[in-house]
């Protein structure tokens, strides 16, 4: 039998079941279409991370306490802190380390601030003079501080744009004094507007000099992470190099392998955060492929079904010189046929609901792209393919197994 | 050359360990052009003898030549072959494809055969029964009448050397039994040999020899001419 024939054959057959063959694929066709949904809305999310990581800039060096893998996320992502990261370390570098163009430490809080009646609780920042520079911004109102105030630890404060606007509506706040923690700072400065990155508002921020977030606020004295600018993309490699070799020697360590910290730069980070969210996507596309395991079984009742209806069609195509092979491929090709329509729909779909989450995303006002490769239209349908293959084995080998004799005579 | 040679043809069933003989050693021979009519009471084997010669099952002993070929051990696949190339079927119960048209119906054996040109085959057969302007209808929509000669077609579109007919009336009236058996007595004055398993005289009647069976064996074996003269034209006992 010509293979078109078996194919019109399949066509025929669901065309006069077409409510049947409909919810036999159904199963399919949500599988399908959450597996689409899932690795477009995880590659938009992704594309929508990146894109926020290079805008702050890619010649950024992050230095991270503690060892930690490349690749895997660092120790202070899983809430783990380490200590061994100083704000003299942060000076070293930028005093010692060529093609450096700015350096800060962070130490970041939350605390109460208020001026007058106003409380909010914010996040604040203790963060070094280098930090417009390295963050890629710019003070909108009035000036960031100094590094002689820094190593003073100053009672200045630099406010967010969000965290000004709350605190003193349209009035200038240059020069007031507002309460963190209960301590008084005079306000110097107000950033300007940065917009969300990832899910952190970067403008409901408060910046205080380092030395002061350490000693005031905090009571610590090590930093969370330090960001380095390099001068030039071309001397990324290098720096990053020379940071960890300074570093190494002045935490006294020998060995590249006993490293009580962690340098990346964004190259690494972009490279981490992919890995990250890759894993992710593909462990939800993972959990959405199991309802394609139930919609195959869904198939393969059916098609059982079907195969118990046709017996006697089995036994007359048997009569008139059909093979059991063409039998088993009849019926093969007629499950395929179904989960690959199935699967069809399930992409139409999937990509119909992916481009309505980006157009809300949108509307909400992210810069969301629809990423609908055809790798992942290309996966669908050869999964869709491979489940109607698996699942259309048994009822096919049962149809094929069925005696002729006993076919033709079956009521 | 015989078209049909069978030697001490003996067709067991194994049921549950229980060994039931159905056929005890049946010899016969069957010429081209011939229309052998065989008869008997359910139980006495003619359905698994026709199932034997139409190569839907094997014997469990003794040897049936076709063209003078042993086919008493083929395989699964090569009955299938032979079934598509030498063999139609025509069936009490008429067995067409549900919501199938006349002419996908007819076509089926075609499906299955390395024949090219299926559709002037396909309409010869189907003018042959005279049902050309049912030609597209579907199956559901035909008269038994009709529906029968659907399955004359089909079993002719192949050009077998052997169309079975398995209680072809049936499942008919008179009038469209006769009409059956009409076509099938057309047929076989066109040259082509008509094997028909009955259990009515009415129906047999139209055969030219009749093979009567009785627990498995052969207890008739005669020319219908030869009897009809000698019975004064009436050709049953």
């Amino acid at each position: 039998m010509r293979f078109t024939d078996t194919l019109k054959l399949s066509f025929s057959v669901l065309r006069t079941n077409k409510v049947r063959s409909f919810l036999t694929g159904l199963g399919i066709i949500i599988g399908i279409a959450s597996v689409v949904i899932i690795m477009s809305v995880g590659a938009g999310a992704q594309s929508l991370i990146i894109n926020q990581l290079n805008s702050i800039g890619t010649n950024l060096v992050g230095i991270l306490p503690g060892k930690s893998d490349q690749n895997g996320p660092p120790a202070s992502v899983l809430g783990i802190i380490i200590t061994t990261l100083k704000y003299e370390d942060a000076q070293a570098i930028a005093e010692q380390v060529p093609n450096i163009a700015a350096v800060s430490s962070y130490n970041t809080g939350m605390g109460n601030i208020s001026y007058q009646n106003i409380k909010n609780a914010t996040q604040f920042n203790g963060v070094m003079s280098g930090y417009p520079s390295v963050e890629n911004t710019e003070v909108a109102n009035g000036r960031f501080f100094t590094p002689e105030e820094d190593a003073a630890s100053a009672r200045v404060a630099v406010l967010g744009d969000q965290a000004g606007k709350d605190l003193f509506d349209d009035n200038n706040p240059l020069g007031k004094k507002i309460k963190i923690k209960n301590e008084f700072f005079e306000v110097i400065g107000v950033m300007k507007e940065r917009g969300t990155a990832g899910f952190q508002n970067q403008d409901n921020i408060v910046l205080v000099p380092a030395q002061t977030a350490q000693k005031i606020l905090l009571g610590v004295r090590y930093v969370n992470y330090i960001r380095v600018k390099i001068n030039r993309a071309e001397n990324m490699d290098k720096a990053t190099e020379d940071i960890a070799l300074l570093l190494r020697d002045r935490h006294n360590i020998s060995a590249a392998g006993d490293d009580d910290f962690s340098v990346r730069n964004t190259k690494d980070a972009i490279q981490a955060l992919l890995t990250i969210t890759d894993a992710l996507k593909f462990f939800l596309a993972a959990i959405a492929a199991i309802s394609l395991v139930v919609g195959g079984v869904g198939v393969m009742n059916i098609m059982l079904a079907a195969v118990n209806e046709r017996v006697r069609e089995v036994g007359l195509r048997r009569a008139v010189g059909a093979k059991r092979s063409n039998i088993l491929a009849q019926f093969i090709l007629e499950t395929i046929t179904v989960a690959l329509l199935g699967g069809l729909l399930g992409v139409i779909m999937g990509g119909a609901l992916s481009a309505l989450v980006a157009l809300v995303a949108r509307y909400l006002g992210y810069n969301w792209a629809l990423v609908i490769t055809p790798s992942s239209i290309l996966l669908g349908l050869g999964v869709a393919a491979g489940v109607g293959l698996i699942f259309g084995i048994y009822p096919a080998r049962k149809a094929a197994k069925l005696n002729p004799i006993e076919a033709l005579r079956y009521e | 050359m015989p078209l049909i040679e069978v030697q001490n043809l003996k067709k067991d069933y194994v049921n549950d360990e229980v060994i039931t003989s159905v056929l005890h050693g049946l010899n016969f021979n069957i010429d081209g052009g011939e229309f052998v009519a065989i008869m008997g009471p359910s139980g006495s084997g003619k359905s698994t003898l026709m199932h034997i010669l139409g190569f839907l099952d094997t014997p469990t002993s003794g040897d049936y030549k076709f063209k003078g070929r042993e086919v008493s051990n083929l395989d699964d696949n090569q009955l299938a072959k032979i079934r598509n190339e030498e063999v139609g079927f025509v069936f009490q119960s008429f067995n067409l494809l549900p919501k199938t048209t006349v002419y996908d119906n007819v076509r089926l054996p075609l499906l299955y055969s390395r024949q090219k040109d299926h559709d002037k085959i396909v309409r010869d057969a189907i003018e042959a029964v005279g049902l050309s302007p049912q030609t597209n209808n579907l199956s559901n929509q035909l008269s038994g009448g009709e529906k029968q000669r659907v399955a004359i077609a089909r079993a002719l579109v192949n050009n077998p050397s052997l169309i079975f007919a398995d209680e072809p009336t049936g499942n008919l009236d008179t009038k469209s039994g006769q009409a059956i058996m009409q076509i099938l007595e057309k047929l076989n004055d066109q040259g082509r040999t008509i094997i028909l398993v009955t259990h009515e005289s009415d129906t047999a009647r139209h055969a030219k020899r009749i093979i009567r069976l009785r627990d498995g064996l052969i207890v008739e074996d005669f020319m219908v001419s030869e009897r009809r003269s000698a019975n004064n034209g009436e050709f049953a006992k």
